[in-house]
């Protein structure tokens, strides 16, 4: 149960996205990085088929990059958006990409933003949206505690709330979330919110498991 | 649900004396989700042409990027606006390209002719054109705008009095379709 919301605050934009990759009914990993930083001041959070997910938002993260370094200057938070809604409206009709998307920004003109893209791409300008079986209750806590301009602690705060109602209301709720923030200071990530710790890999002072043929009919000297 | 309201919309076109008004709702949902309440539906073509988009949202914003286009395209060529006839035989054209595997929205066209006489029209989303001389409606609460409209219109109303009777007419059809509403806007030209 995938879920991705977004907030804009006073000079700054927070995604937040839950960590785990799914296949079926097997959690494969619970820290899987959702919110890709498309450029120095750009996050783009994506949800949806796994495939979909990672190709579609590299594809557009390199464009992007491309952009910048064809023309000397970076995209602006709005031209980004339009771009990848025009990708997304492209393919719609031939082999669409099945991803819903968070795409925020800062810009020196106009501040932070947020743009909601639908997986049929669907692109609006919010100040607060989230996607997913999450949504359903994230939407109404913050329809209830959001307010324009928000410092970011209390951003955090509302993000915290959200993250808990999820946690306690979704019957397959992910265990882990990460939150990056962009602002005048850039993209970035900002802190997880974990309740497991992903292992990788074996103990490192694991001892070798003794074989069945521990005891080599090897040749006696 | 249906394609062409799974976002929801709801759309008026009302002809005045000298005048026109076009009115839409605000909100842009997901089945029953709602997502925004300040989508916009109606875009201005030129100062006197308006073009207001219902059902499917993802193709409201590629029609309205398409015809922005080819309207930008048409006064740099002839140095001159489109006309609303002109207008409407375009977006009919462009939605009969795709005959069969359609843009699922319906637009409404208003306008002002040269002479000063408003104009409107509306099409199916294959482009089946219909003009009218008092009202057209679109969107998912469309049989109760029919209704609204037809028992609240008279011909030859100022522009002040059809921004009233197009917005009380909006407004009150909205209030019983779940998935469209949530604010209107109208303009008078």
């Amino acid at each position: 149960m995938e879920c991705i919301f977004g907030l804009v605050g006073d000079g700054f934009a927070l995604v937040v996205a839950d960590t785990s990759q799914v296949q079926s009914i097997v959690v494969q990993k619970t820290n899987e990085d959702k919110i890709m930083i498309l450029d120095s001041h750009k996050l783009l959070g994506v949800t949806g088929e796994s495939g979909d997910r990672v190709q579609f938002s590299e594809y557009i993260q390199k464009n992007i990059l491309l952009y910048q370094y064809k023309n000397g200057i970076a995209l602006s938070t709005s031209a980004a958006a339009n771009f990848t809604r025009g990708e997304l409206a492209t393919a719609l009709r031939k082999n669409p990409y099945q991803v819903n998307m968070m795409i925020a920004g800062w810009d020196k003109d106009v501040g932070p933003s947020l743009y909601y893209l639908d997986y049929i791409s669907t692109l609006h300008k919010l100040e607060k949206g989230g996607m997913g079986y999450g949504a359903y209750f994230l939407l109404s806590l913050m329809d209830r505690y959001f307010e324009k301009n928000m410092s970011l602690e209390k951003a955090l705060e509302l993000v915290d709330k959200c993250i808990e109602e999820v946690r306690s209301r979704l019957v397959v709720s992910p265990p882990n979330f990460v939150i990056k923030i962009v602002d005048k200071d850039g993209a970035r990530e900002h802190s997880w919110r974990r309740t497991v710790e992903d292992k990788q890999g074996p103990p490192p002072t694991a001892a070798p498991i003794a074989s069945p043929m521990a005891e080599d009919i090897s040749v006696q000297s | 649900m249906s394609i062409t309201s799974y976002n929801g919309s709801a759309l008026i076109a009302m002809v005045g004396k000298d005048c026109f008004a076009i009115a839409s709702d605000r909100r842009l949902g997901v089945n029953f989700q709602t997502i925004a309440c300040d989508f916009q539906r109606i875009f201005k073509i030129h100062d006197t042409l308006y073009i207001g988009l219902s059902g499917l949202a993802t193709d409201v914003q590629t029609m309205h990027q398409r015809l922005q286009f080819r309207h930008k395209l048409y006064q740099l060529r002839e140095e001159r606006n489109m006309r609303p006839e002109t207008f409407a035989s375009l977006v009919s054209a462009i939605l009969y390209e795709k005959r069969f595997g359609p843009y699922f929205c319906e637009p409404i066209i208003a306008g002002l002719n040269e002479d000063g006489t408003p104009f409107i029209c509306t099409t199916d989303l294959i482009g089946a054109k219909q003009l009218s001389k008092d009202f057209v409606v679109s969107g998912t609460a469309s049989e109760s705008l029919y209704g609204a409209c037809e028992s609240m219109y008279k011909p030859d109303l100022g522009p002040d009095e059809l921004f009233e009777v197009i917005s009380q007419a909006l407004l009150s059809s909205v209030d019983r379709d779940c998935i469209s509403g949530w604010g209107g806007i109208v303009h008078v030209v």
